[in-house]
């Protein structure tokens, strides 16, 4: 507990050096507090270098104490991993995360519409329900869920996933576009109906441009939530659905040495994420909030 | 959610539809909402009701005959489980310890992040990326390419400073919970210093200009103008992390398979069902859960609809 009440009061000499900056510029203290963000965010990153760096190396090396930082790189994690047959669960990761992120987007840009621009009664009541099921523990369905799928013969079937992946993310979707939808202007939409266009037409031509940042926030959380689901998939899939991070989870119990395998593996299968995160900055903190901080 | 489909047809105001077409028009309304909740009320709440309604069975696939009504008695075996009430406890220092933590050094970095400085833009995309691991990935690494005792990269570094007389401890299997934790607050860091950074960033400078100008101290300035506009953020990028941990699996599952006391309840529902196949308990345990998100939820809805209100005003 003291280290919490005290770090508050660490922070805060932070940004009252901050301001101080801004206006006096004492070079030291600022340095010295950039130095800090640059370690701290180093220090942050490090688990993330080593796993690439260790990838790199051969089994020998990776499994060295103390550490060799600067032995010979090799790409056997690589051959290992690639030999493994890991393309079968990452395409069906990204069958599961790529259709349930674009099911996700159909349904719910008509629904924000249906709450925010032309909204049904009781909306915010609708808009809540959506926010509710998303607190609910996705542990709790599970049983159900397999029991079901069970008796209609729907396990180890991705579409299984891309369903439960499509209800996990439309919530969250849904919210983000209502909360981009609310900014566009009403003249447009009234200037639209009085020239006798349609719902899909001014779906297509007024609204979809103002949200396409609300879109492309929506896709990339739905598609990194998607992407990195294990449980789930862990229980409903076998041999034919199974997806990367259950094949991941299943990769480590094989071989003897094995760490540079699995840096490579993890590394390999975390790529589509950082990817799109790292395309993405400004949009990830949207989705993260569903919506509540631009 | 019924309500929305029964509701009287009555046109809401300011849709210039004639009498005649109101019906029509209200199901015009309603049809673009329709297949979203449709889809949803079938998806989610379907088996919440048939997790409540297993709650009150009898029923371990292992004994398939013995299937039937059992009242509240596996509650009750949850709640006098010695395993069940340490999964609770576990979920509870878990999701507090992290969401704490996470949210305390979220604050640090953003505000070091919030200052002008060669290079800054880098710097955040780095602290970024412990976020955009796949979890399981990160807990795989974590748990053996860092806390292994043989060859992670902490013994090494102990190792190097030290010599071959170095400690070398089993980091997991000494301290199971705190590896978990570390491993969670790593990965949650970035999320809570992205709001909170969106948080900083929207403060009315102009104000706190005006206030420097008038006298206020940098301290007075933190206490009485940054931190209650910072509240809301703070309050939702808890909430929604607690919402997040709270249902963790893939750390537990990955660093520890629920062993040394660190099953918690998600973990402790799998085992339930995966292993043990009781039905009857594993979903009394998941009304358990809901629950407690329940008593969470209520709050973080809260935050949400103060932070919406500002949003529509």
């Amino acid at each position: 507990m003291s280290t919490t009440a005290a770090t508050p009061g660490r922070a805060t000499t932070g940004t009252a050096t901050t301001q101080e900056i801004r206006h006096h510029k004492p070079p030291r203290k600022a340095m010295l507090l950039s130095a800090l963000a640059w370690i701290i965010s180093i220090l942050f990153v490090l688990p993330v270098l080593w796993m690439i760096l260790t990838s790199f190396h051969s089994e020998t090396d990776a499994a060295a104490n103390p550490p060799k930082i600067f032995a010979p790189l090799s790409t056997e994690g690589y051959h290992a991993f690639f030999g493994s047959h890991p393309w079968p669960p990452i395409l069906n990761s990204a069958t599961a995360s790529i259709i349930s992120t674009a099911l996700v987007i159909v349904l719910a840009l008509p629904a924000a519409y249906a709450l925010s621009i032309r909204p049904v009664k009781k909306w915010s009541d609708v808009l809540f329900f959506f926010l509710s099921t998303k607190f609910m523990p996705a542990v709790a369905a599970l049983l159900p869920v397999y029991l079901i799928a069970e008796k209609i013969h729907f396990l180890d079937n991705i579409w299984l996933l891309v369903i439960l992946y499509t209800s996990m993310n439309l919530p969250i979707a849904v919210w983000m576009l209502r909360s981009f939808l609310s900014e566009v202007p009403v003249e447009m939409l009234e200037a639209a109906e009085v020239d006798g266009a349609n719902l899909v037409t001014t779906l297509r031509k007024i609204i979809a441009p103002v949200i396409m940042p609300g879109i492309a926030s929506a896709a990339l959380i739905c598609f990194i939530f998607s992407w990195n689901e294990l449980l789930f998939a862990r229980v409903l899939t076998g041999t034919r659905a199974e997806t990367a991070p259950v094949f991941l989870t299943g990769f480590v119990t094989s071989q003897g040495l094995f760490l540079a395998q699995v840096c490579a593996a993890s590394f390999v299968i975390s790529l589509p994420v950082l990817i799109a995160g790292f395309a993405a900055q400004d949009k990830l903190v949207q989705g993260l909030s569903m919506g509540a901080v631009k | 959610m019924t309500t929305t489909s029964t509701s009287a047809p009555t046109t809401a105001p300011g849709a210039p539809a004639p009498s005649t077409m109101q019906r029509a028009g209200d199901w015009a309304r309603r049809a673009p909402l329709l297949p979203a909740l449709v889809f949803m009320i079938v998806v989610t709440q379907i088996p919440f009701v048939a997790t409540l309604v297993i709650s009150f069975m009898d029923w371990n696939a292992y004994y398939p005959d013995d299937r039937g009504f059992a009242g509240l008695s596996n509650f009750g075996k949850v709640l006098t489980d010695v395993d069940a009430r340490q999964a609770i406890i576990v979920t509870i220092i878990l999701t507090v310890s992290v969401v704490l933590l996470s949210l305390v050094l979220g604050l640090l970095i953003a505000l070091l992040l919030d200052r002008k400085f060669r290079g800054r833009a880098v710097a955040r995309t780095l602290m970024i990326t412990p976020f955009l691991i796949v979890p399981v990935a990160a807990a795989l690494v974590w748990k053996h390419a860092i806390y292994n005792a043989q060859y992670g990269l902490l013994n090494g570094i102990l190792r190097w400073i030290g010599g071959s007389g170095a400690p070398q401890p089993d980091w997991i299997s000494n301290h199971p919970l705190a590896a978990i934790v570390v491993t969670l607050v790593w990965q949650w860091t970035p999320f809570m210093m992205l709001i909170l950074l969106a948080g900083l960033q929207s403060r009315p400078m102009d104000v706190v200009e005006a206030a420097r100008i008038d006298g206020a101290s940098p301290w007075q300035i933190f206490t009485n103008m940054t931190l209650p506009h910072l509240r809301q953020y703070i309050e939702l990028s808890g909430l929604l992390g607690a919402i997040y941990i709270i249902q963790n699996f893939d750390a537990v599952f990955t660093i520890t398979s629920g062993g040394l006391g660190t099953a918690n309840l998600p973990y402790y529902i799998y085992e339930t069902f995966y292993s043990a196949h009781d039905y009857g308990r594993a979903s009394a345990a998941g009304v358990i859960v809901v629950i407690g998100s329940i008593i969470i939820a209520t709050f973080a809805l809260r935050t949400v609809i103060s932070l919406f209100r500002e949003d529509t005003r």
